[in-house]
């Protein structure tokens, strides 16, 4: 009976491919690589994260931004293991330097551009992206309509550099072409049993949309420079409310 | 920096040569010589024959009848500056500013000397490989090339004269070592004088109007008090280009084309040299007689046309053409040399240090809207602002690692943001803090961590750092200001968010 079901999941893998090439999707040349975010990937069309597409990050709370920051903190070190440089776009920098070597990355291997307007932010991330010497391209920003969301992409699929749009306080949400839409928010770090103070960084990891995959929620924690996924209590499975809108 | 000058006196150039071409000459007096007016005159005579009287400008008939045995060769035209060239070339090893004076060479020195460990051995270096050559040579050195000049051909002793002693080295010399026209040295050889330091201090008017302004002119020059400038062989041009145009531009594609033909040639040149530009300058005189100009910068040496291109297209929309613009110049204002490494070396994952980046980072700061292009290094500052530091170039490598002992919130707020507090224990961390009308009950805590001010260099308190986290599972970084005093309130700041 086993045997019976590893076959039909295996059938069942097969033709989700076949629906995805029909549907259009090409599968990343280097599609074997994980970059550490264990059972998040799942998520994704083929069970691998989308290198070389954009990402987009919503948050409205400085909390969530210092957590969003870490977060792409730690995709950021697993993209850039080899070496290479990325960018960082924002009004005004607001992220610690120091402090993001905590995941993983070397402070001095990001390049930080300040622009006055919205306007400029987007421009220079769209000249970032069609480098392809750059592994990454991070900007904050509040707004992004469909068509600048579509031009960043239609950049990433030439150069293969991985977007990141992290949104803070965004007026509207709308519709993006964007890879995926992640929530992160800081949950309740879990000290080990009888230590006093705080414990290691932790996040609710929310994907409210995924280009040809499923979006879910997990939560992960930082520790020892990787993401470690914990396992879910009974009473979050209800949480994503947003994810039964259908229709 | 002071200016230095060197003289070199050939003393028998051609003769000299001559005797290298045809070694028999060596041990026999021989003259070069040109007809004049239908007689033969002597131009140039050796060594051995100015020993027996002979001397340039006598006829060669009237030395012949003195030396019956002299040998007469006939003056090539045109031989005394095609080798004074030769030897200014061969001499730009020394100094990249070599001139030919009428009877030897003169070199700017200035800053050169200190390369062969100063100036007397740069004296002797010069002089020791022109006599192997086989020239008879004579070098001084002084501030000024009259000085220079005169002591080269008359100075009995001291060939280097210091800067501002050039009135004691000239005043035993000769008139003629001021190189004056031979009827003024006359003029002054039939009044009694016989050397420059005796009408040195007469004063400047009688000298001009008994001598002519000449005597005055060489005399200041000689002395420092009016300038004096040589034609290099190799004028150093710098770098660059012209565009006039027939017809005045007025639109931008003009423009673009202008800067593509400037940059075409500009780089080309570059590129040869070895060097990159790091800053350049686009001058646009326009047809109503104004200037408009623009400057584009560069992350590193480059001499790539098409990028330095892309940073001027920017740049294109602020020039204003009004009625037309006449000449465009270009100008390369700063040249550094250029690293030759081949780019394409390592495809996989590069550098901060790659072409390809420093184009793209030229472009973004060369955008206006763009204020700002940075890349951090660790300080060691332990005070949170100081701990980081602007790099200077875009490949510097950091000196230190980065620190990851202390817990270190992703964003720091750029100023403390003052909060209230109930913290109803000294030296632990508060119960609950209120930020922008909010209550944060705090759960967990760690701190303090004391962070003392850099006295030397600000006046601000210490601060006792806390890292806490609210019921909700927010974590705040959190310090109080100063210490602790009978009844005064504490302050207490926040200071970034972790993630």
């Amino acid at each position: 009976m086993a045997v019976l079901t590893e076959d039909k999941r295996k059938l069942i893998g097969q033709l989700q491919k076949h629906l995805l090439r029909w549907q259009g999707f090409k599968s990343p040349e280097n599609s074997s690589e994980s970059i550490g975010l264990g059972s998040v990937e799942r998520a994704f069309p083929n069970a691998v994260f989308p290198i070389g597409s954009i990402h987009e990050f919503i948050g409205t709370t400085p909390e969530q931004a210092a957590a969003t920051s870490g977060f792409i903190g730690g995709i950021l070190a697993a993209l850039m293991r080899k070496g290479g440089v990325c960018l960082w776009i924002s009004t005004s920098n607001r992220l610690f330097p120091p402090a993001i070597k905590h995941f993983g990355v070397e402070p001095d291997r990001i390049i930080f551009i300040e622009a006055r307007r919205e306007k400029d932010i987007l421009w220079a991330l769209e000249e970032a992206l069609k480098c392809d010497r750059l592994i990454a391209a991070v900007a904050e920003l509040h707004e992004i309509d469909f068509n600048q969301s579509l031009r960043l992409q239609l950049a990433v699929e030439k150069s293969r550099v991985t977007g990141f749009v992290f949104r803070s306080n965004p007026l509207r949400v709308g519709n993006t072409a964007c890879a995926a839409r992640w929530q992160i928010t800081p949950l309740p770090s879990e000290s080990d049993a009888g230590m006093p103070g705080v414990g290691l960084p932790k996040w609710g990891v929310e994907l409210l949309k995924v280009r040809n995959g499923n979006p879910g929620y997990w939560e992960l924690k930082w520790s020892a420079g990787q993401f470690i996924p914990v396992s879910k209590p009974a009473k979050l499975l209800e949480l994503p409310m947003r994810n039964r809108k259908i229709g | 920096m002071e200016k230095r000058f060197a003289s070199i006196w050939f003393r028998h150039l051609t003769a000299d040569w001559l005797a290298l071409r045809r070694p028999a000459l060596r041990n026999m007096s021989f003259v070069l010589a040109e007809p004049v007016h239908g007689r033969m005159v002597i131009t140039a005579a050796n060594a051995l024959a100015e020993t027996q009287g002979i001397h340039a400008g006598m006829v060669v008939a009237d030395a012949k009848a003195a030396v019956p045995d002299l040998q007469v060769i006939d003056h090539p035209p045109g031989l005394t500056e095609k080798l004074l060239e030769a030897l200014g070339l061969w001499c730009i090893r020394y100094t990249p500013a070599v001139a030919v004076a009428p009877d030897g060479l003169i070199l700017d020195t200035t800053g050169c000397t200190h390369l062969w460990g100063g100036e007397r051995p740069y004296l002797k270096e010069i002089v020791t490989r022109l006599r192997d050559k086989g020239y008879d040579v004579r070098m001084a050195i002084a501030g000024t090339i009259g000085t220079a000049r005169a002591v080269a051909h008359y100075g009995k002793a001291e060939l280097i004269i210091d800067s501002g002693a050039e009135r004691n080295a000239l005043s035993p010399l000769p008139p003629a070592a001021l190189r004056l026209e031979s009827d003024a040295v006359q003029r002054l050889r039939k009044l009694g004088l016989h050397t420059i330091g005796s009408f040195m201090s007469m004063p400047r008017t009688a000298l001009r109007r008994r001598f002519g302004p000449e005597l005055v002119e060489k005399l200041e020059q000689a002395l420092g008090q009016a300038d004096e400038y040589i034609q290099p062989l190799r004028p150093i041009p710098p770098y660059t280009e012209r565009l006039p145009c027939l017809d005045p531009i007025r639109t931008a594609t003009g423009i673009e084309i202008a800067i593509q033909r400037l940059l075409e040639v500009l780089c080309k040149r570059l590129a040869g040299e070895g060097k990159g530009l790091r800053q350049a300058v686009l001058r646009c005189y326009r047809v109503d007689g104004k200037m408009v100009q623009v400057a584009i910068r560069t992350s590193s040496p480059t001499a790539h046309a098409a990028h330095i291109f892309k940073l001027f297209a920017l740049k294109i929309p602020q020039i204003e053409p009004a009625l037309g613009i006449e000449l465009f110049l270009m100008e390369a204002s700063k040249i550094e040399d250029a690293d030759p490494v081949q780019h394409a070396l390592w495809g996989g994952m590069p550098g901060p240090e790659d072409a390809a980046l420093a184009e793209l980072l030229d472009k973004l700061a060369g955008k206006t809207g763009i204020h700002k292009v940075s890349r951090y290094l660790p300080d060691e500052h332990h005070w949170p602002e100081r701990s980081y530091r602007l790099a200077v170039s875009i490949g510097e490598k950091p000196v230190t690692t980065w620190r990851t002992d202390q817990p270190r919130p992703t964003r720091l707020l750029a100023k403390p943001e003052p909060i209230e507090v109930s913290a109803p224990v000294p030296d632990y961390p508060p119960m609950l803090f209120r930020y922008k009308g909010e209550l944060h009950p705090i759960r967990k805590a760690d701190g303090p961590e004391r962070i003392e001010r850099e006295w030397w260099m600000d006046k601000e308190e210490r601060r006792d750092y806390y890292q806490v986290e609210d019921e909700d599972g927010r974590r705040y970084w959190l310090f109080r200001s100063g210490h602790y005093a009978d009844g005064q309130p504490q302050q207490w700041f926040l200071h970034g968010f972790f993630a």
